[in-house]
């Protein structure tokens, strides 16, 4: 594996008194018990970065459970802040810098760090019976574990009670504030401004005056400790990355999904109707959803997984753009009612946030085992669109994807994002409403002539017409139609020319979405590396890296699964070898081959965890 | 809550002129010769005119949703908009298409098997959210479509195709069930008395939120005569009791019966051998206390002379879940970002890149 050192904070820094040391990218992970405040520290970190003008991906990596018992393994949370002066994409292989809040999260997250990394934990907490909850048997800090790292031990929870003492808040409201402490050490390691922080914090609890206090003097006492105690002898700088021009905000890739959604629907002028049953990680979409009343959202929790895309059927029967989000346990049990959309051509969005199966599997966990569901999981021949994004901010934008393709083709639509995208979230420029993609959406009103199943002749879609109609009373159903009319019909040859008609429909849709294109040689090379979904950022980063060294590599990246962009054949033909690099066993890999007998080969893993770029560095080193 | 739409003179003149032929399609009745379904249908196509004239309701925003089974085929025969859904699942894909679009009037079709075994769950939770509903189920206490095999209504003992030694099982009680899960409407009709399903069809629709109709139906073929004790017009009087809101529960041919509660136990009194009728329960159907509609509701199994009650048993105002969700909606449209694009992908902290 390979570590970029050039770019660590490894070597000495400047001491507190002189310049900080440059140095182009930094990979810090919080961890902490569930209700340590982790996941706050480290969006704190992530709000004064893109201040700072850095380049930023992040990850949060949360436990199954909601609280386990303090200071035991399974209750660690953390997250993870790649920020950087040159472009990144990824969350970052292995994290440089370890702030661990406790025996157990030392332990949780010792393996990942870099090998001389540098590790603040918090040593009040390191006594006997929470290193025994840890699974420690002696202290770490004394057995030559910690050997070769930095280490910093910060009595984190005594200096945080001693610097809120004035501001009559209580013991365990003021000993939470220690996240606060340790972040303000963090700012002064990499020479960040407290103001931008404080800022942020007024915003966030300014109405709750005395946690505010106490938030704000430990965050100060934090960064006022690590100036004067001399112990930190590095300070870091990381400068401004070269962004393009605009206003930002950070997205994640649930919250970008939402504001796609809600946004397709208002330039489809269709209401948004929202059936969910909450599953994680999908239910974070459902929350977001029941905000947006004020743009005609209804959100609907239902009592189940079917009751959740029925209600979206019915809704888009309706004449509402009908929506179901869950991951792949719903996406299983909802498949009949996904056959009923195939064969009754309504629009219906289905997104599946997945995660790692089979059954229950790891649901906090990231995976791309959902792809052969999406695309055969359903009974009879029952082809549906599938579209997937590729990083976070992306969810918005294929959201709108999905609604356009859904309304223009009348058809069923498999959104793929997965755990890693839900929660991980990078900077998102924000677009101009007037840039957005017009989505045009007609309604049949006419009842002269009107047959519910006469098809348009381009996209072979049929009319949506939606009761309140005069004229147009029809009746829709899973039984077989007859072409045109739409009515019932056990004819043999009516069968077959209905179930030819639905896949040709699918297969059209390739018309309208953009062409595949080559990042590197679009003339060919050695190695293509083929991906979909969430695996973006490390393909690309490792493609980028092997390409620096001279490397004849590229990549093509999939957003559109079913139908393929039209010119995927003619791309993969120019490379002498494919790599696919997928978060399953080979699921793209085996469309590939069946679809268009070649040969490719597969990297594939399934540990519930992204792939590092350098997983796929090394693997395209071998194929060259 | 939506305003319902102002109807022109032009469109009130064209529902004044509804007729049954204008909710009859084109396509050719499949039900078994001599199935009740054809009593319900009738009673529906010549009763919709009457409910469209009431209401102001025209024929464009009714849907007819069901789910799988005999009776679910009923929507293709009705000539407004029809859902032939999945099984077990009508309510669901109701419940979606009333929530988006609360002025329409839409109505389930269900069976035994569709509403209380596959899809009892959300008939459960259709009921208890209210939404604006009408769910007819037609009990026949058999799987007809499958070619009879007992249903979860199907007596026990009952020797079917898949229970040549008799079923094990329990039934369940569809009215105790709707009542349970707080349905705000819960009425019981036979298909044979055409009036009386006539006016509870029309009872339902008046009533805003889930209207709950069990309907027994009787499947010639597979289960022929299971109501004939009861539901045969010449035991009729005295095997049924027909629920009158606000009047002392009398009964029989004669007019000579009634039901008097011992202890918690309903008994039959004779009126005619100087039993006393003020001391007969009265019907009550609006009262929020679901005691008296769940006694009724197992009336016929308190002993073997207590009749089988039709009519309405529970009828409450209540506000809709659709009602309450439009209400939500319209009053965060009233905020001054509703609608506002820029606003929505703005929100949030935000920096510049210069």
């Amino acid at each position: 594996m390979v570590v970029e050192t050039q770019a660590s904070p490894l070597q000495d820094g400047g001491s507190g008194d002189s310049d900080p040391k440059v140095v182009d990218k930094v990979v810090i992970r919080f961890a902490g018990d569930s209700g340590d405040g982790m996941q706050i520290t480290g969006s704190f970190f992530t709000h004064n970065s893109a201040l700072a003008g850095n380049d930023i991906s992040t990850l949060p990596d949360f436990p199954a459970e909601i609280r386990a018992p303090a200071g035991t393994l399974p209750g660690v949370s953390g997250f993870q802040l790649n920020f950087s002066s040159l472009q990144i994409m990824t969350p970052g292989d292995t994290p440089e810098v370890l702030v661990a809040m406790n025996p157990a999260a030392l332990k949780v997250n010792l393996r990942d760090l870099v090998r001389g990394g540098t590790i603040i934990l918090n040593s009040d907490t390191f006594r006997k019976n929470n290193l025994k909850k840890a699974g420690y048997t002696e202290d770490p800090r004394e057995t030559g574990d910690l050997e070769g790292y930095n280490v910093h031990a910060v009595p984190l929870t005594s200096l945080t009670l001693e610097a809120v003492k004035d501001t009559g808040i209580s013991h365990k409201l003021a000993g939470r504030c220690k996240n606060m402490f340790a972040l303000g050490i963090m700012l002064w390691m990499y020479d960040r401004s407290l103001e931008a922080t404080l800022g942020l914090m007024t915003k966030k609890f300014g109405k709750m005056e005395e946690v505010f206090e106490a938030n704000k003097k430990a965050l100060t006492a934090g960064y006022n400790y690590a100036d004067t105690v001399e112990v930190f002898t590095g300070r870091f700088q990381v400068g401004k990355a070269k962004l393009v021009p605009g206003t930002y905000r950070m997205l994640m890739g649930n919250q970008a999904a939402v504001l796609g959604f809600v946004a397709g629907a208002q330039l489809a002028k269709r209401p948004l109707f929202y059936g969910s049953y909450p599953i994680t990680p999908a239910s974070s979409i459902l929350e977001g959803l029941s905000n947006f009343k004020h743009f005609g959202v209804k959100t609907f929790q239902a009592e189940d997984e079917i009751a959740a895309v029925g209600s979206s059927i019915g809704a888009a029967f309706g004449g509402a753009i009908g929506l179901t989000g869950t991951s792949g346990p719903g996406v299983a049990l909802k498949a009949e009612a996904i056959g009923l959309a195939a064969m009754t051509e309504l629009p219906l969005i289905v997104i599946n946030v997945q995660r790692g199966g089979p059954s229950t599997g790891l649901p906090t966990k990231t995976e791309q085992a959902d792809l052969l569901q999406a695309m055969f999981g359903r009974n009879g021949e029952c082809p549906v669109a599938i579209v997937a994004p590729q990083s976070p901010a992306d969810c918005f934008t294929m959201a709108i994807e999905a609604i356009r393709i859904a309304t223009k083709y009348m058809v069923p639509v498999m959104y793929l994002s997965d755990g890693y995208l839900a929660n991980g979230a990078e900077p998102w420029s924000i677009p101009e409403v007037e840039d957005l993609p017009g989505i045009e959406v007609k309604n049949a009103t006419d009842p002269e002539g009107f047959l519910p199943y006469q098809r348009d002749p381009e996209t072979l879609a049929r009319p949506w017409a939606i009761p309140g109609t005069p004229g147009t009373e029809h009746r829709l159903g899973g039984l077989e139609k007859q072409e045109n009319t739409g009515n019932v019909s056990y004819d043999p040859e009516n069968h077959q020319k209905m179930t030819l008609l639905r896949a040709e429909k699918v297969e059209r849709i390739a018309q309208s979405i953009p062409e595949l294109e080559v990042h590197g040689d679009p003339d060919g090379g050695d190695v293509l590396v083929l991906g979909w979904g969430s695996t973006y950022g490390s393909i690309t980063s490792a493609v980028n890296r092997v390409r620096d060294r001279g490397g004849r590599v590229s990549s093509a990246h999939l957003r559109h699964l079913n139908p393929f962009p039209a010119n995927i054949e003619e791309v993969l033909g120019k490379f002498k070898k494919i790599l696919i690099p997928e978060l399953n066993m080979g699921q793209l890999l085996f469309l590939i081959r069946a679809r268009f007998c070649i040969e490719a080969e597969g990297l594939n893993k399934v540990q519930g965890q992204p792939f590092q770029i350098g997983e796929i560095e090394q693997k395209i080193e071998e194929l060259l | 809550m939506t305003a319902k739409p102002e109807l022109s003179p032009e469109k009130i003149k064209e529902i004044e002129e509804y007729d049954r032929k204008i909710f009859t399609s084109d396509q050719i009745v499949r039900w078994c010769p001599g199935c009740g379904d054809y009593s319900i249908l009738a009673q529906m196509q010549k009763t919709m005119p009457e409910i469209c004239q009431e209401q102001g309701i025209p024929r464009e925003n009714v849907a007819v949703v069901s789910g799988i089974g005999c009776s679910s085929r009923f929507p293709y025969y009705m000539n407004t908009y029809g859902f032939h859904s999945i099984h077990g699942r009508a309510p669901t894909f109701a419940s979606g298409l009333k929530i988006s679009r609360p002025e329409l009037q839409v109505w389930v079709v269900t069976g035994d098997g569709d509403a209380l075994s596959i899809g009892g769950n959300h008939l459960i939770h259709a009921l208890r959210r209210n939404v604006d509903l009408k769910i007819l189920l037609f009990n026949n206490r058999i799987y007809g479509l499958t070619k009879g095999q007992y249903s979860p209504t199907s007596e026990q003992g009952k020797k079917t195709k898949s229970t040549p030694q008799g079923s094990v099982d329990y039934p369940i009680n569809p009215l105790s069930l709707a009542l349970a899960a707080e349905a705000t409407f819960v009425a019981r009709t036979i298909d044979a008395d055409t009036k009386h399903l006539a006016s509870i069809l029309k009872r339902a629709a008046r009533h805003k939120g889930s209207a709950f109709i069990e309907i027994y139906q009787n499947c010639n073929i597979f289960n022929d005569g299971a109501f004939k004790s009861f539901a045969d017009k010449k035991v009729r009087d005295d095997r049924t009791i027909v629920l009158e809101h606000g009047q002392p529960m009398v009964f029989g041919k004669e007019k000579d019966k009634g039901i008097r509660l011992d202890g918690l136990k309903p008994v039959v009194v004779d009126l005619a051998n100087g039993a006393d009728e003020s001391s007969l329960l009265v019907h009550d159907e609006k009262t929020t206390d679901p005691t008296l509609a769940n006694l009724l509701a197992r009336l016929e199994e308190a002993d073997e002379s207590t009749p089988v009650p039709v009519g309405v048993f529970r009828a409450l105002d209540k506000p809709t879940y659709d009602g309450l969700l439009d209400e939500q909606v319209a009053t965060a449209q009233e905020q001054p970002n509703a609608g506002d694009m820029a606003a929505l992908l703005a929100g949030g902290e935000t920096w510049t890149v210069q």
